[in-house]
């Protein structure tokens, strides 16, 4: 595994069904939370490129055509994850991309207000390897 | 020493602190991702950023509740911060501490949150010293293969 300008985490999977793995971008500032994440989706045979803010999130969207999922931490300073999934679902190039939200906090207006902006699905830390499995084989299928 | 003697000693030590209660479900679950051989050295890694990250934390807050004016919404910051990565790697009784501190904050009780960090300190340095000995067990596994 190798480190990223950024705080960012690069993990090649092998192939899921004969081709590319899917690139999921992972968006958290703990830097704990990232490795977690990072680890359950490798487990899962997914590309992963954590980064740790909305602003990176968006420096990278902007310049890689590939990601086919982003999962991001709700409460981070500067830009909350809410506000880089607005900016996703603004976007044209980048609206059709799944986003799951995570949180340490099981606040139901919260995940409802989420839900409206579009993310798929709301995920309350500590996320587990069923969770992922759970969301993504239902967002992916 | 023996391998074997080696790992029994591991299993114990860790069955210990989920006894204890210093573990919970979630360090179960980071286990057993290793364990499906896809991310070795995963909970080494892991636990070591929560160990660095919460020392972090808990210096933060000494300080802050060290100024003449405590900001309590930096206070707060840092416990969520510190609550979120200890459930994240299972460190039950470091995220249990910081559930604690949460009153003493919102009050904007100073003296509460000092008390508060002492027991968080304390139990942060108690889960560090039981991980310090698991990996010491484990280096020492690994080096009898």
């Amino acid at each position: 595994m190798s480190s990223v300008a950024g705080g960012g985490v690069v993990g090649a999977a092998a192939p899921a069904s004969g081709g590319a793995p899917l690139h999921v971008l992972a968006v958290d500032d703990s830097s704990v939370d990232r490795a977690v994440i990072s680890g359950i989706l490798r487990s899962s045979r997914f590309r992963v490129t954590a980064v740790d803010s909305g602003k990176r999130a968006l420096e990278l969207l902007g310049s890689e055509n590939n990601v086919g999922m982003i999962i991001t931490d709700y409460w981070m300073p500067e830009m909350t994850g809410y506000e880089l999934l607005k900016k996703v679902k603004e976007s044209s190039k980048l609206k059709q991309i799944p986003v799951v939200i995570m949180s340490s906090e099981n606040v139901p207006t919260r995940i409802s207000r989420c839900l409206e902006e579009g993310a798929e699905d709301f995920l309350v830390k500590p996320v587990r390897p069923s969770d992922v499995s759970r969301v993504f084989n239902r967002v992916l299928h | 020493m023996d391998a074997v003697v080696l790992k029994n000693q591991l299993n114990a030590h860790v069955a210990s602190m989920f006894t204890a209660g210093f573990l919970d479900n979630q360090f179960k679950e980071l286990q057993m991702l290793q364990d499906d051989g896809s991310s070795p050295g995963f909970v080494r890694e892991v636990v070591g950023l929560f160990l660095d990250d919460a020392e972090r934390i808990v210096g933060e807050i000494a300080v802050l509740l060290d100024q003449p004016v405590v900001d309590f919404d930096k206070v707060d910051a840092c416990v969520h911060q510190l609550k979120g990565s200890s459930s994240s790697v299972g460190a039950q009784r470091v995220k249990l501490s910081c559930s604690q501190f949460r009153s003493y904050y919102e009050e904007k009780n100073r003296d509460g949150c000092i008390m508060a960090l002492a027991v968080l300190r304390n139990e942060f340095y108690d889960t560090r010293s039981n991980f310090q000995i698991m990996f010491q067990l484990e280096q020492q596994i690994e080096a009898c293969s």
